[in-house]
């Protein structure tokens, strides 16, 4: 929950409400890119963004190496692994 | 140093261990004691036991396991409250995964769960949110918890319900505040903490500026710490710089993704939704002024405590357990009576068990068992000959 999980924009999906589409070690779920988003950086600007995304939110954009290292880090505590699981546990109870 | 190779780069490893050792002398310690650095962030406590740091610190180096897990702390009587709110027929509950096994006074809420009630893990509150969409008869309560860390992402999603009017959404607000707590840790008067590594992603929301309070008052260094095992190295290294020069400052160590400034959206957000509660139990340490939030009053709609009945009873913790003594730092996690025995992370007493990030749980799955259970048996067989000579 705490040390979140990297992953990659491949969509903007809901450009109103800021939803995109991330790729987080394969599994494709909606993400809040509220936190990463500003005048500087706008949605249009996130398309490949590497984030760290906690909880389904963007909270910092990350470099490609730095998004490396973490998910090795987060492999090696076991944690990617419980976030992956926590994910598609989700999506179960969302389609039933 | 067994593990050193593990390091992803094992050279900088071994210059930052060599650097440590060489600040030994530099540092005045009082009566010769060990210096106490604690680590506030359950995250950095799971890093530290997977990766053997405390073993491979020299000896007048101590680490203390801050309180900063969420579910670690999280006192009985609100998890109560949430099998209160989970049991209403009209109600699905919804959490992240982590709190479904600690225990409540009766019963957890996966025990709750086994029991009939609906409760389900979410990954997200936004998925929460789009049950509540899809089960427009039912109210959806999301177990909010969490440091700062989480508080955005709870924030915007209650904005998001209120832009979208969906009232069948609310929260059962839990979250917990970092700066005073550590506030709180430092009046204790049976803490000594040297030095801090303050948590990364807390930081990542709120930025710098609220750690200043740890320099300047209290003259305590206090450094942003990432995740790696070398970033933990290295801000322990840079406490010891500034004990070893005289220093008190905020260094960020984590820059690469802690801007000085925070998180600016998360933290209008945090604001827009969330107030200061005057004060907030917790596990173990009892209640600490404005340690918690609770939503503001235009959010009433919202928020499962004005919603529903919540019971709200404090209940004090079992008696055999120390979670208390373990989070102070008073004791060590093997040194408590039901360590290994009663508690055990498959059927655990106290919440440090439960979690991955508890400190007894990272004893417990990454120390030598039979070893500490020896040593807590000679601590006490020493403590006994001391009282019978006294
Ligand atoms: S061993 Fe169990 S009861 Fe004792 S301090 Fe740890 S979690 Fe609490």
């Amino acid at each position: 929950m705490c040390l979140g999980i990297p992953g990659q924009i491949i969509e903007i999906t809901d450009k109103d409400n800021l939803i995109a589409k991330v790729d987080v070690s394969g599994v494709k779920r909606p993400v809040n890119i509220a936190c990463i988003v500003n005048d500087e950086h706008p949605v249009e600007n996130c398309i490949n963004d590497w984030v760290l995304v906690h909880v389904g939110f963007a909270m910092s954009r990350i470099d490609e190496e730095e998004a490396k290292k973490t998910l090795t880090l987060l492999n090696e505590l076991g944690e990617i692994q419980e976030e992956i699981a926590a994910m598609n546990a989700s999506q179960v109870i969302l389609e039933n | 140093m067994k593990y050193v190779d593990e390091f992803r780069d094992p050279i900088k490893a071994k210059a930052l261990f060599n650097e440590i050792h060489a600040l030994k002398d530099k540092i005045k310690r009082v009566d010769n004691k060990p210096l106490q650095l604690m680590e506030f962030c359950g995250g950095h406590t799971h890093t530290i036991f997977r990766y053997g740091i405390e073993q491979m610190l020299p000896d007048w180096i101590e680490l203390v396991h801050g309180p900063g897990c969420p579910v670690c702390v999280l006192p009985m009587g609100r998890v109560d409250d949430c099998v209160t709110l989970a049991e209403r027929p009209d109600v699905i509950f919804t959490t992240f995964g982590d709190a479904m096994r600690v225990p409540g006074s009766k019963k957890s809420l996966l025990q709750a769960k086994a029991d009939g009630a609906d409760i389900r893990m979410v990954y997200s509150p936004l998925d929460a949110l789009e049950l509540a969409r899809k089960n427009l008869d039912r109210q959806v309560i999301f177990f909010a918890l969490g440091f700062e860390t989480t508080m955005p992402s709870t924030a915007l999603t209650v904005l998001q319900a209120e832009s979208e009017g969906i009232e069948n959404f609310s929260l059962f607000c839990n979250h917990i505040t970092t700066v005073p707590t550590i506030k709180a840790i430092l009046d204790s008067p049976d803490m000594q903490i040297d030095g801090f590594l303050a948590p990364g992603h807390v930081s990542m929301v709120v930025g710098e500026k609220p750690f200043e309070f740890v320099a300047e008052t209290y003259d305590k260094p206090i450094v942003v710490t990432g995740f790696e095992p070398l970033d933990i190295l290295q801000s322990i290294w840079m406490v010891l710089k500034q004990l070893a020069e005289n220093r008190c400052e905020v260094e960020n160590q984590y820059a690469r993704i802690v801007a000085a400034t925070g998180n600016p959206p998360g933290l209008d957000a945090i604001s827009k939704v969330f107030e200061l509660r005057e004060f907030f139990e917790w596990r173990g340490l009892g209640s600490i002024d404005h340690s918690g939030v609770k939503m503001r009053e235009h959010f009433s709609g919202f928020d499962a405590e004005r919603k529903f009945s919540v019971p709200n009873i404090k209940i004090a913790d079992p008696k055999s357990c120390q979670c208390g003594e373990v989070l102070k730092g008073v004791i060590r996690p093997w040194e408590c009576k039901v360590f290994g025995s009663s508690c055990t992370p498959e059927i655990p007493m106290g919440a440090l068990m439960v979690s991955t990030e508890g400190a007894c749980a990272a004893y417990y799955n990454f120390g030598n068992l039979p070893e500490l259970l020896a040593k807590r048996k000679q601590k006490k067989l020493n403590n006994d000959t001391e009282e019978s000579a006294a």
